[in-house]
């Protein structure tokens, strides 16, 4: 693997913008996605890896992660920490319904020449590290650049917690890139009962989109497990559980639909992580 | 609130000679760490539909950060049943957990006749999960049912 290859790598894990290059998994890891009572806490671990939902390579970097209460507004993330392989954070449910939390990132990333010499554009977002150039953005390609090749990177990457009873406020589409519409409530799946969840892209159904179904515990069983699935003509995905437990359930595509200038392509992702209940 | 709140809240008014009752075995567990179990009743029509809670025992006494309403929802199907829209305590409904025991509790007097599905569920700390369906037939009620680890004998009887 090239030195820039690795770096890029790392720099898609933490912005949690999966490049073709990377292989691991952005996830997030709720204690517990259903709660009761007046208290309610849920402590959510962040990270990227291979195998879910073990962390051992990169712990997914807390700038971005952001709440939404049930009813829409922005709440509050708490004793928030990043170690060497995971972050891991706190949400108080203070208020009965169903909280989104997660990521939703889009950025610019390329490469173009000058002179012959190859620069990258994007690569990293967050704030500047110290001793290091800040990224080069689409407004610093020169006019005389050649090779300009520009891909548009828009990802989610959200968990949904549940205090009393279940709401949908937080489902609601803003028309924008690939988003989930959950059709069964994220909240409400039981091993054995087939779960429906529609994709939209940019607002309308995302149908044959492919979608990838991966239960947790990786390291206690041979198969990595992952199921291939695609959505129907409506945008709807059909899910059966085997088994209870925590699942990864990812979406990646692509599309010409770009909207900055000489971006020649669109790479859209939608990942989340389901609790699936004993019936 | 949504409507079939209403359908849980409604409890056990005084039940008639002519009600049902259902009666639910807790048995002594040998550990050595014992906590009573919460345990929920309820009933759901056979066809699909609201369930409402007939009973439910829950560790009532404990207040603040850690109060037991914190565990209801390790019942896990009452809790997506209907316990999650369900405001506790409710008259007639909820009470405190109860110790190895047989236990007799009257079935909702002015259940139309017709097929209904009764569910036990038992959830114990440091303890397993359990949970019993047995079919109700109303007005004829007579079903028996057991668990193996949680529950005992599940009867239904009309009294």
């Amino acid at each position: 693997m090239t030195r820039i290859a690795r770096r890029l790598l790392a720099a898609a894990a933490l912005l949690s913008i999966p490049a073709a290059v990377s292989a691991h998994r952005l996830w997030m890891l709720p204690s517990t996605t259903i709660v009761s009572g007046t208290d309610s806490w849920v402590t959510i671990d962040a990270a990227a890896s291979n195998d879910l939902f073990f962390a051992d390579h990169q712990p997914l970097r807390l700038d971005g992660v952001k709440v939404w209460q049930p009813d829409g507004s922005e709440g509050k993330l708490q004793n928030g920490s990043t170690g060497r392989y995971r972050s891991v954070f706190d949400i108080e449910l203070d208020k009965a319904g169903t909280w989104k939390v997660g990521t939703q990132m889009s950025g610019v990333m390329g490469s173009f020449k000058v002179d012959g010499v190859e620069k990258r554009v994007g690569g990293r977002g967050g704030p500047p590290r110290p001793g290091q150039p800040a990224p080069l953005t689409v407004a610093d390609i020169p006019a005389n650049a050649t090779d300009v090749k520009l891909t548009e990177v828009s990802s989610r990457n959200e968990v949904f917690l549940t205090a009393g009873a279940p709401t949908t406020t937080v489902f609601q589409p803003t028309g924008k890139g690939l988003e989930f519409a959950p059709v069964t409530h994220p909240d409400e799946l039981v091993a054995g009962e087939a779960a429906k969840f529609r994709f939209l892209i940019d607002g309308k159904p995302a149908t044959g989109l492919k979608v990838t179904v991966i239960p947790g515990g990786k390291r206690y069983r041979n198969d990595e497990g992952a199921r291939e699935l695609t959505t129907g003509a409506d945008g709807v995905l059909t899910v059966t559980w085997p088994t209870a437990g925590m699942y990864w359930l990812n979406a990646t595509t692509t599309d010409a639909k770009t909207t900055t200038p000489r971006a020649t392509e669109r790479r859209l992702s939608y990942t989340t992580t389901l609790e699936v209940q004993t019936p | 609130m949504r409507p079939s709140t209403f359908a849980l809240l409604g409890g056990v008014i005084a039940a008639p000679a002519t009600a049902a009752t259902v009666t639910v075995t807790i048995p002594r567990q040998n550990v050595a760490e014992y906590h009573r179990p919460y345990v929920a009743i309820w009933l759901e029509p056979a066809g699909g539909g609201a369930a409402r809670t007939v009973a439910l025992w829950y560790e009532t006494k404990k207040t603040g950060k850690e109060a037991g309403t914190k565990y209801l929802a390790d019942l896990r199907a009452w809790w997506r049943k209907g316990g999650k829209a369900m405001t506790v305590p409710v008259d007639g409904v909820t009470g405190a957990t109860r110790a190895p025991g047989q236990y007799s509790v009257a079935l909702p007097a002015d259940l139309r006749p017709g097929r209904y599905v009764l569910s036990v569920e038992a959830a114990r700390e440091t303890g397993g999960r359990e949970l019993v369906t047995l079919p109700l037939t109303v007005p004829t009620a007579a079903a028996r049912a057991s668990g193996k680890t949680e529950l005992g004998a599940v009867t239904i009887s009309a009294r």
